[in-house]
Protein backbone atom coordinates (compact mmCIF):
# COMPACT_ATOMS: atom_id res chain seq x y z
CA UNK A 1 0.00 0.00 0.00
CA UNK A 2 2.74 2.59 -0.30
CA UNK A 3 1.39 4.07 -3.21
CA UNK A 4 -1.20 5.21 -1.06
CA UNK A 5 1.01 6.99 1.25
CA UNK A 6 3.37 8.48 -1.83
CA UNK A 7 0.42 9.73 -3.39
CA UNK A 8 -0.78 11.50 -0.31
CA UNK A 9 2.87 12.57 -0.18
CA UNK A 10 3.04 14.15 -3.87
CA UNK A 11 2.17 18.14 -4.59
CA UNK A 12 -1.25 16.92 -5.70
CA UNK A 13 -1.95 14.10 -2.90
CA UNK A 14 -0.90 17.03 -0.10
CA UNK A 15 -3.79 19.52 -2.00
CA UNK A 16 -5.91 16.40 -1.94
CA UNK A 17 -5.77 15.95 2.03
CA UNK A 18 -6.09 19.71 2.77
CA UNK A 19 -9.29 19.74 0.87
CA UNK A 20 -11.10 16.71 1.97
CA UNK A 21 -10.41 17.58 5.66
CA UNK A 22 -11.66 21.39 4.48
CA UNK A 23 -14.85 20.20 3.32
CA UNK A 24 -15.27 17.88 6.65
CA UNK A 25 -14.60 21.19 8.51
CA UNK A 26 -16.87 22.68 6.82
CA UNK A 27 -19.83 20.35 7.51
CA UNK A 28 -18.24 20.65 11.00
CA UNK A 29 -19.29 24.50 11.21
CA UNK A 30 -22.24 24.33 9.74
CA UNK A 31 -23.19 21.73 12.51
CA UNK A 32 -21.89 24.15 15.12
CA UNK A 33 -23.26 26.97 13.93
CA UNK A 34 -26.63 25.47 14.58
CA UNK A 35 -26.13 24.65 17.76
CA UNK A 36 -24.78 27.76 18.90
CA UNK A 37 -28.30 29.64 17.46
CA UNK A 38 -29.53 28.19 20.65
CA UNK A 39 -27.77 30.92 22.53
CA UNK A 40 -30.22 33.33 20.81
CA UNK A 41 -33.19 31.21 22.39
CA UNK A 42 -32.33 32.45 25.93
CA UNK A 43 -30.82 30.57 28.72
CA UNK A 44 -33.11 27.19 28.78
CA UNK A 45 -32.74 26.28 25.02
CA UNK A 46 -29.37 26.56 25.52
CA UNK A 47 -28.71 24.28 28.50
CA UNK A 48 -31.05 21.84 27.25
CA UNK A 49 -29.08 22.02 24.09
CA UNK A 50 -25.93 21.56 26.06
CA UNK A 51 -27.74 18.54 28.32
CA UNK A 52 -28.86 17.36 25.14
CA UNK A 53 -25.07 16.86 23.87
CA UNK A 54 -24.69 15.51 27.22
CA UNK A 55 -26.84 12.93 27.20
CA UNK A 56 -25.45 11.44 23.40
CA UNK A 57 -21.78 11.53 25.17
CA UNK A 58 -20.62 8.59 24.01
CA UNK A 59 -21.27 9.74 20.25
CA UNK A 60 -20.07 12.60 20.68
CA UNK A 61 -16.92 11.32 21.97
CA UNK A 62 -16.18 9.27 18.70
CA UNK A 63 -16.99 12.76 16.97
CA UNK A 64 -14.66 14.58 18.82
CA UNK A 65 -12.58 12.16 17.99
CA UNK A 66 -12.47 11.94 14.21
CA UNK A 67 -12.63 15.75 14.24
CA UNK A 68 -9.69 16.43 16.41
CA UNK A 69 -7.69 14.11 13.83
CA UNK A 70 -9.28 16.05 10.53
CA UNK A 71 -8.23 19.04 12.55
CA UNK A 72 -4.62 18.34 13.47
CA UNK A 73 -4.55 16.58 9.65
CA UNK A 74 -5.17 20.04 8.35
CA UNK A 75 -3.17 21.94 10.53
CA UNK A 76 -0.55 20.15 10.09
CA UNK A 77 -0.10 19.45 6.39
CA UNK A 78 -1.20 23.06 5.65
CA UNK A 79 1.68 24.14 7.86
CA UNK A 80 3.95 21.24 5.77
CA UNK A 81 3.02 22.60 2.70
CA UNK A 82 3.66 26.37 3.82
CA UNK A 83 7.08 25.40 4.58
CA UNK A 84 7.65 23.66 1.34
CA UNK A 85 5.95 26.14 -0.95
CA UNK A 86 8.60 29.04 1.22
CA UNK A 87 11.22 26.45 0.17
CA UNK A 88 10.41 26.53 -3.98
CA UNK A 89 11.51 29.91 -3.68
CA UNK A 90 14.69 30.71 -1.51
CA UNK A 91 15.08 34.39 -3.13
CA UNK A 92 12.24 36.28 -3.05
CA UNK A 93 11.39 39.30 -5.40
CA UNK A 94 11.92 42.50 -4.43
CA UNK A 95 8.85 44.15 -5.85
CA UNK A 96 5.70 41.95 -4.49
CA UNK A 97 3.54 42.21 -7.77
CA UNK A 98 1.21 39.48 -5.40
CA UNK A 99 -2.11 42.35 -6.06
CA UNK A 100 -2.01 42.39 -9.09
CA UNK A 101 -2.76 39.30 -9.88
CA UNK A 102 -4.22 37.73 -7.20
CA UNK A 103 -6.90 38.37 -4.57
CA UNK A 104 -6.75 38.49 -0.67
CA UNK A 105 -8.43 35.64 0.52
CA UNK A 106 -6.03 32.88 -1.37
CA UNK A 107 -3.26 34.76 -0.23
CA UNK A 108 -3.71 35.19 3.14
CA UNK A 109 -4.95 31.69 3.41
CA UNK A 110 -1.88 30.30 5.53
CA UNK A 111 -2.15 34.06 8.30
CA UNK A 112 -5.80 33.96 8.63
CA UNK A 113 -5.81 29.72 9.20
CA UNK A 114 -2.85 30.69 11.61
CA UNK A 115 -5.02 32.85 13.57
CA UNK A 116 -7.69 30.58 13.56
CA UNK A 117 -5.78 28.41 14.83
CA UNK A 118 -4.81 30.26 18.32
CA UNK A 119 -8.55 31.44 19.03
CA UNK A 120 -9.33 27.81 18.56
CA UNK A 121 -6.62 27.09 21.36
CA UNK A 122 -8.34 29.63 23.61
CA UNK A 123 -11.50 28.62 22.39
CA UNK A 124 -11.07 25.21 23.18
CA UNK A 125 -9.39 25.81 26.87
CA UNK A 126 -12.41 28.72 27.88
CA UNK A 127 -15.64 26.93 26.34
CA UNK A 128 -15.11 23.16 25.33
CA UNK A 129 -12.67 22.36 28.36
CA UNK A 130 -15.32 24.08 30.66
CA UNK A 131 -17.85 22.49 29.62
CA UNK A 132 -16.52 18.99 29.68
CA UNK A 133 -14.22 18.93 32.89
CA UNK A 134 -16.09 20.90 35.42
CA UNK A 135 -18.89 19.10 36.35
CA UNK A 136 -23.20 19.02 34.66
CA UNK A 137 -24.36 21.55 37.18
CA UNK A 138 -23.22 24.56 35.71
CA UNK A 139 -25.20 27.31 34.35
CA UNK A 140 -23.51 26.84 30.60
CA UNK A 141 -25.30 29.53 29.60
CA UNK A 142 -24.06 31.85 32.18
CA UNK A 143 -20.42 31.07 31.60
CA UNK A 144 -20.70 31.73 27.95
CA UNK A 145 -22.55 34.70 27.97
CA UNK A 146 -20.09 36.52 30.55
CA UNK A 147 -17.20 35.27 29.09
CA UNK A 148 -19.17 37.69 25.47
CA UNK A 149 -18.92 40.40 28.40
CA UNK A 150 -15.33 40.22 28.60
CA UNK A 151 -14.03 43.07 25.57
CA UNK A 152 -10.78 41.22 25.07
CA UNK A 153 -12.88 37.86 24.21
CA UNK A 154 -15.37 39.46 22.36
CA UNK A 155 -13.05 41.21 20.12
CA UNK A 156 -10.86 38.35 19.70
CA UNK A 157 -14.06 35.49 19.07
CA UNK A 158 -15.59 38.39 16.43
CA UNK A 159 -12.30 39.05 14.70
CA UNK A 160 -11.08 35.15 14.37
CA UNK A 161 -14.96 34.79 12.76
CA UNK A 162 -14.11 37.24 10.07
CA UNK A 163 -10.44 35.78 9.16
CA UNK A 164 -12.00 32.52 9.41
CA UNK A 165 -14.77 34.01 6.98
CA UNK A 166 -11.55 35.11 4.72
CA UNK A 167 -10.17 32.03 4.95
CA UNK A 168 -13.51 29.62 3.73
CA UNK A 169 -14.02 31.71 1.17
CA UNK A 170 -10.34 30.98 -0.57
CA UNK A 171 -11.24 27.28 1.05
CA UNK A 172 -14.47 26.39 -0.62
CA UNK A 173 -13.73 26.98 -4.47
CA UNK A 174 -10.67 25.87 -3.65
CA UNK A 175 -11.23 22.66 -2.49
CA UNK A 176 -13.61 22.08 -5.25
CA UNK A 177 -10.95 23.18 -7.72
CA UNK A 178 -8.40 20.87 -6.05
CA UNK A 179 -11.01 17.55 -6.32
CA UNK A 180 -10.98 18.78 -10.03
CA UNK A 181 -14.69 19.72 -10.40
CA UNK A 182 -13.47 23.02 -12.28
CA UNK A 183 -16.54 22.68 -15.03
CA UNK A 184 -17.91 25.49 -17.26
CA UNK A 185 -21.55 24.32 -16.09
CA UNK A 186 -20.73 23.67 -11.98
CA UNK A 187 -17.70 25.84 -11.12
CA UNK A 188 -19.37 29.65 -11.09
CA UNK A 189 -21.73 27.88 -8.76
CA UNK A 190 -19.84 26.63 -6.73
CA UNK A 191 -17.69 29.64 -6.55
CA UNK A 192 -21.01 31.65 -5.30
CA UNK A 193 -22.45 29.56 -3.05
CA UNK A 194 -18.73 29.23 -1.40
CA UNK A 195 -18.84 33.26 -0.79
CA UNK A 196 -22.65 32.93 0.34
CA UNK A 197 -21.52 29.81 2.82
CA UNK A 198 -18.46 32.22 4.13
CA UNK A 199 -21.10 35.00 4.44
CA UNK A 200 -23.69 32.78 6.75
CA UNK A 201 -20.33 31.32 8.78
CA UNK A 202 -19.04 35.02 9.59
CA UNK A 203 -22.41 36.66 10.50
CA UNK A 204 -23.40 33.46 12.13
CA UNK A 205 -21.09 33.23 14.22
CA UNK A 206 -19.78 36.95 14.61
CA UNK A 207 -23.22 38.38 15.42
CA UNK A 208 -22.81 36.65 18.61
CA UNK A 209 -20.30 38.34 20.35
CA UNK A 210 -21.52 41.22 18.95
CA UNK A 211 -25.19 40.35 20.42
CA UNK A 212 -23.87 39.05 23.56
CA UNK A 213 -21.56 41.96 24.56
CA UNK A 214 -23.76 44.87 23.58
CA UNK A 215 -26.87 43.70 24.99
CA UNK A 216 -25.68 41.38 27.07
CA UNK A 217 -28.44 38.66 26.16
CA UNK A 218 -31.35 40.47 27.50
CA UNK B 1 12.28 62.35 -38.06
CA UNK B 2 12.12 63.26 -34.50
CA UNK B 3 10.39 61.23 -31.56
CA UNK B 4 9.08 61.98 -28.15
CA UNK B 5 11.28 60.16 -26.06
CA UNK B 6 10.47 58.86 -22.33
CA UNK B 7 12.98 59.01 -19.14
CA UNK B 8 13.45 56.04 -17.55
CA UNK B 9 15.02 54.81 -14.23
CA UNK B 10 15.74 51.03 -14.61
CA UNK B 11 16.99 49.04 -11.69
CA UNK B 12 18.22 45.69 -13.24
CA UNK B 13 19.14 42.55 -11.40
CA UNK B 14 22.86 41.52 -11.88
CA UNK B 15 23.99 38.43 -11.01
CA UNK B 16 28.05 36.92 -12.12
CA UNK B 17 26.80 33.31 -11.44
CA UNK B 18 24.46 30.98 -9.62
CA UNK B 19 27.01 31.47 -6.68
CA UNK B 20 27.55 34.73 -6.56
CA UNK B 21 25.26 37.54 -4.84
CA UNK B 22 23.28 39.90 -6.94
CA UNK B 23 21.84 43.11 -6.75
CA UNK B 24 20.41 45.80 -8.52
CA UNK B 25 21.98 47.84 -11.02
CA UNK B 26 20.62 51.16 -11.55
CA UNK B 27 20.20 52.95 -15.55
CA UNK B 28 18.48 55.90 -17.05
CA UNK B 29 17.23 55.21 -20.09
CA UNK B 30 15.87 57.88 -22.96
CA UNK B 31 13.65 55.68 -24.90
CA UNK B 32 10.98 55.82 -27.64
CA UNK B 33 7.79 54.88 -27.18
CA UNK B 34 7.45 52.87 -30.16
CA UNK B 35 10.64 50.70 -28.91
CA UNK B 36 9.81 47.25 -26.73
CA UNK B 37 11.18 45.87 -23.29
CA UNK B 38 13.89 43.64 -24.70
CA UNK B 39 15.29 46.54 -27.75
CA UNK B 40 15.03 48.99 -24.80
CA UNK B 41 17.42 46.11 -22.86
CA UNK B 42 19.52 45.83 -26.33
CA UNK B 43 20.20 49.42 -26.73
CA UNK B 44 21.25 49.51 -22.83
CA UNK B 45 23.66 46.72 -24.30
CA UNK B 46 24.74 48.31 -26.69
CA UNK B 47 26.44 51.17 -24.64
CA UNK B 48 27.50 48.95 -22.18
CA UNK B 49 29.65 47.12 -24.28
CA UNK B 50 31.25 50.29 -26.67
CA UNK B 51 32.13 51.80 -22.37
CA UNK B 52 33.78 48.17 -22.66
CA UNK B 53 31.30 47.10 -19.52
CA UNK B 54 29.43 43.41 -19.44
CA UNK B 55 26.55 43.64 -21.09
CA UNK B 56 23.44 42.36 -19.37
CA UNK B 57 22.75 38.59 -19.78
CA UNK B 58 19.02 37.98 -20.60
CA UNK B 59 16.84 35.28 -22.72
CA UNK B 60 14.95 35.69 -26.22
CA UNK B 61 14.39 34.00 -29.15
CA UNK B 62 11.70 34.73 -32.05
CA UNK B 63 10.16 38.56 -30.14
CA UNK B 64 6.96 37.66 -31.24
CA UNK B 65 5.47 35.64 -28.32
CA UNK B 66 5.55 32.42 -30.05
CA UNK B 67 8.90 31.01 -28.42
CA UNK B 68 8.51 31.29 -24.48
CA UNK B 69 12.46 32.29 -24.45
CA UNK B 70 11.84 35.59 -22.81
CA UNK B 71 10.58 36.25 -19.70
CA UNK B 72 11.49 38.87 -17.53
CA UNK B 73 9.37 39.75 -13.84
CA UNK B 74 9.07 43.77 -14.72
CA UNK B 75 7.80 45.37 -11.02
CA UNK B 76 6.87 41.93 -9.44
CA UNK B 77 4.84 40.80 -12.65
CA UNK B 78 6.27 37.78 -14.95
CA UNK B 79 6.35 39.93 -18.73
CA UNK B 80 4.96 42.71 -17.02
CA UNK B 81 1.90 44.58 -16.52
CA UNK B 82 0.08 44.19 -19.66
CA UNK B 83 -1.79 40.69 -19.69
CA UNK B 84 -1.71 37.94 -22.34
CA UNK B 85 1.31 39.18 -24.02
CA UNK B 86 5.32 37.68 -23.63
CA UNK B 87 8.12 40.26 -22.53
CA UNK B 88 8.96 40.36 -26.00
CA UNK B 89 5.70 42.00 -26.86
CA UNK B 90 5.81 44.18 -24.28
CA UNK B 91 6.43 47.93 -25.38
CA UNK B 92 7.59 50.96 -23.56
CA UNK B 93 4.15 53.00 -24.72
CA UNK B 94 2.51 51.05 -21.35
CA UNK B 95 5.22 53.18 -19.31
CA UNK B 96 4.90 56.58 -18.32
CA UNK B 97 8.10 59.82 -17.93
CA UNK B 98 9.75 59.32 -15.09
CA UNK B 99 8.67 55.80 -13.91
CA UNK B 100 11.46 53.54 -12.04
CA UNK B 101 10.93 50.21 -13.33
CA UNK B 102 12.39 46.92 -11.81
CA UNK B 103 13.42 44.05 -13.87
CA UNK B 104 14.16 40.70 -12.00
CA UNK B 105 14.79 37.07 -13.01
CA UNK B 106 12.00 34.42 -12.51
CA UNK B 107 12.90 33.40 -9.07
CA UNK B 108 12.69 29.62 -8.12
CA UNK B 109 14.52 26.63 -6.47
CA UNK B 110 14.18 24.83 -9.49
CA UNK B 111 15.07 27.39 -12.28
CA UNK B 112 18.78 28.83 -10.78
CA UNK B 113 19.85 32.19 -11.93
CA UNK B 114 22.51 31.51 -15.02
CA UNK B 115 23.46 35.09 -14.90
CA UNK B 116 21.59 38.36 -14.52
CA UNK B 117 18.10 37.97 -16.25
CA UNK B 118 18.84 34.26 -17.64
CA UNK B 119 17.61 31.35 -15.51
CA UNK B 120 18.30 27.67 -15.76
CA UNK B 121 14.56 26.29 -16.97
CA UNK B 122 15.84 22.99 -17.71
CA UNK B 123 13.79 21.29 -15.11
CA UNK B 124 10.40 22.02 -17.75
CA UNK B 125 12.54 20.13 -20.21
CA UNK B 126 12.21 17.08 -17.32
CA UNK B 127 8.72 17.12 -16.94
CA UNK B 128 8.47 17.17 -20.58
CA UNK B 129 10.78 13.95 -20.96
CA UNK B 130 8.67 11.99 -18.61
CA UNK B 131 5.76 12.46 -20.52
CA UNK B 132 5.03 15.14 -22.49
CA UNK B 133 4.64 12.47 -25.70
CA UNK B 134 2.49 10.46 -27.66
CA UNK B 135 3.68 7.19 -29.07
CA UNK B 136 3.11 7.44 -33.12
CA UNK B 137 4.22 4.73 -35.68
CA UNK B 138 6.42 5.84 -37.93
CA UNK B 139 6.80 5.72 -42.13
CA UNK B 140 3.84 6.72 -44.09
CA UNK B 141 2.04 10.22 -42.65
CA UNK B 142 -1.80 9.37 -41.25
CA UNK B 143 -4.37 10.64 -42.90
CA UNK B 144 -5.70 14.07 -41.81
CA UNK B 145 -9.09 14.11 -39.69
CA UNK B 146 -8.58 10.04 -39.65
CA UNK B 147 -10.13 10.05 -35.82
CA UNK B 148 -13.33 12.14 -35.51
CA UNK B 149 -12.37 14.40 -32.68
CA UNK B 150 -15.33 17.15 -31.55
CA UNK B 151 -14.56 20.38 -32.44
CA UNK B 152 -15.21 21.15 -29.12
CA UNK B 153 -12.73 19.01 -27.81
CA UNK B 154 -10.37 19.89 -30.36
CA UNK B 155 -10.54 23.41 -29.18
CA UNK B 156 -10.03 22.63 -25.14
CA UNK B 157 -6.78 20.55 -26.50
CA UNK B 158 -5.84 23.49 -28.44
CA UNK B 159 -6.12 25.97 -25.78
CA UNK B 160 -4.00 24.02 -23.55
CA UNK B 161 -1.76 23.20 -25.81
CA UNK B 162 -1.26 27.06 -26.55
CA UNK B 163 1.16 26.71 -23.44
CA UNK B 164 4.38 27.55 -24.59
CA UNK B 165 6.49 27.21 -21.61
CA UNK B 166 7.79 30.19 -20.92
CA UNK B 167 7.70 29.44 -17.04
CA UNK B 168 5.75 32.71 -16.10
CA UNK B 169 3.14 30.60 -13.82
CA UNK B 170 6.35 29.25 -12.11
CA UNK B 171 7.32 33.20 -11.27
CA UNK B 172 3.94 34.27 -10.83
CA UNK B 173 3.27 31.47 -8.37
CA UNK B 174 3.77 32.17 -4.59
CA UNK B 175 4.95 28.84 -4.29
CA UNK B 176 6.76 28.26 -7.33
CA UNK B 177 4.47 25.88 -8.41
CA UNK B 178 4.69 24.41 -12.04
CA UNK B 179 0.90 23.26 -11.40
CA UNK B 180 0.13 25.20 -14.77
CA UNK B 181 2.55 24.34 -17.09
CA UNK B 182 2.34 20.33 -16.49
CA UNK B 183 -1.21 20.59 -16.47
CA UNK B 184 -1.78 22.34 -19.29
CA UNK B 185 1.06 19.58 -21.35
CA UNK B 186 -1.05 16.78 -19.53
CA UNK B 187 -4.28 18.50 -20.48
CA UNK B 188 -3.08 18.72 -24.56
CA UNK B 189 -2.86 15.20 -24.60
CA UNK B 190 -5.30 13.75 -22.30
CA UNK B 191 -8.09 15.48 -24.01
CA UNK B 192 -7.40 13.62 -27.95
CA UNK B 193 -7.29 10.25 -28.65
CA UNK B 194 -3.78 10.01 -29.74
CA UNK B 195 -2.86 10.84 -26.34
CA UNK B 196 -4.95 7.92 -24.20
CA UNK B 197 -2.06 5.37 -24.41
CA UNK B 198 0.28 6.52 -22.26
CA UNK B 199 -3.08 8.69 -20.28
CA UNK B 200 -2.63 7.73 -16.49
CA UNK B 201 1.04 6.87 -17.00
CA UNK B 202 2.00 10.40 -18.10
CA UNK B 203 0.03 11.82 -15.77
CA UNK B 204 2.07 10.37 -13.24
CA UNK B 205 5.36 10.50 -13.97
CA UNK B 206 4.96 14.15 -15.19
CA UNK B 207 4.51 15.10 -11.79
CA UNK B 208 6.58 12.89 -10.19
CA UNK B 209 9.55 14.46 -11.93
CA UNK B 210 7.73 17.82 -11.24
CA UNK B 211 8.00 17.02 -7.69
CA UNK B 212 11.58 15.83 -7.60
CA UNK B 213 12.70 19.23 -8.85
CA UNK B 214 11.03 20.89 -5.75
CA UNK B 215 8.60 23.11 -7.22
CA UNK B 216 5.82 24.18 -4.93
CA UNK B 217 2.26 22.92 -4.46
CA UNK B 218 -0.65 24.99 -5.52
CA UNK B 219 -2.76 27.05 -3.51
CA UNK B 220 -5.38 27.90 -6.05
CA UNK B 221 -4.59 31.40 -5.55
CA UNK B 222 -4.65 31.76 -9.70
CA UNK B 223 -1.98 33.93 -10.17
CA UNK B 224 -0.78 32.06 -13.35
CA UNK B 225 -3.22 32.22 -15.58
CA UNK B 226 -3.33 35.57 -14.60
CA UNK B 227 0.49 36.28 -15.67
CA UNK B 228 -0.06 33.39 -18.32
CA UNK B 229 1.02 35.00 -21.85
CA UNK B 230 -1.60 32.85 -23.40
CA UNK B 231 -4.22 32.85 -21.27
CA UNK B 232 -4.01 28.98 -20.00
CA UNK B 233 -6.52 27.98 -17.36
CA UNK B 234 -6.41 26.83 -14.37
CA UNK B 235 -9.47 24.08 -15.52
CA UNK B 236 -6.33 22.29 -16.55
CA UNK B 237 -5.10 22.16 -13.56
CA UNK B 238 -8.40 20.55 -12.06
CA UNK B 239 -8.23 18.66 -15.18
CA UNK B 240 -4.60 17.12 -14.10
CA UNK B 241 -5.57 16.74 -10.48
CA UNK B 242 -8.52 14.58 -11.90
CA UNK B 243 -6.31 12.79 -13.87
CA UNK B 244 -4.08 12.22 -11.25
CA UNK B 245 -6.61 10.56 -9.01
CA UNK B 246 -7.80 8.63 -11.37
CA UNK B 247 -4.07 7.43 -12.71
CA UNK B 248 -3.56 6.28 -9.47
CA UNK B 249 -6.66 4.48 -8.71
CA UNK B 250 -6.30 2.78 -11.80
CA UNK B 251 -2.78 2.01 -13.06
CA UNK B 252 -1.09 -0.96 -12.34
CA UNK B 253 1.55 0.82 -10.54
CA UNK B 254 2.04 0.22 -6.92
CA UNK B 255 5.18 1.51 -5.88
Amino acid sequence: MSWVWKSLNSSIGKKLVMAITGVALMLFLIIHLAGNMSLYGGKDAFNNYVRLLEHIKPFIRVIEVILASVFVFHIFNGTRLWIENKQARPQGYSVNGSRKNTDVFSRTAFITGSIVFIFLVIHLQTIWYKFNYSGSELDLYTITTEWFQVWWYAALYFISVLLLGFHLNHGFQSAFQTFGWNHKKYFPFIEKLGTVYALIMTIGFGSIPVYFFFFGGK
Amino acid sequence: MEHKKINLTLKVWRQQNAQSKGSFTEYKVSVSPDSSFLEMLDDINNDLEKKNLEPITFESDCREGICGTCGLVINGQPHGPIPRIATCQLHMRNFKDGDIIYVEPFRAKAFPIIKDLMVDRSAMDRVMEAGGFISVNTLSVPDGNAIPIPKEIASEAMDAAQCIGCGACVAACKNASAMLFVSAKVSQFALLPQGQPERYKRVESMVKVMDEYGFGSCSNTYACEAECPKGVSVKNIARMNREYFMAKVKSQNVE
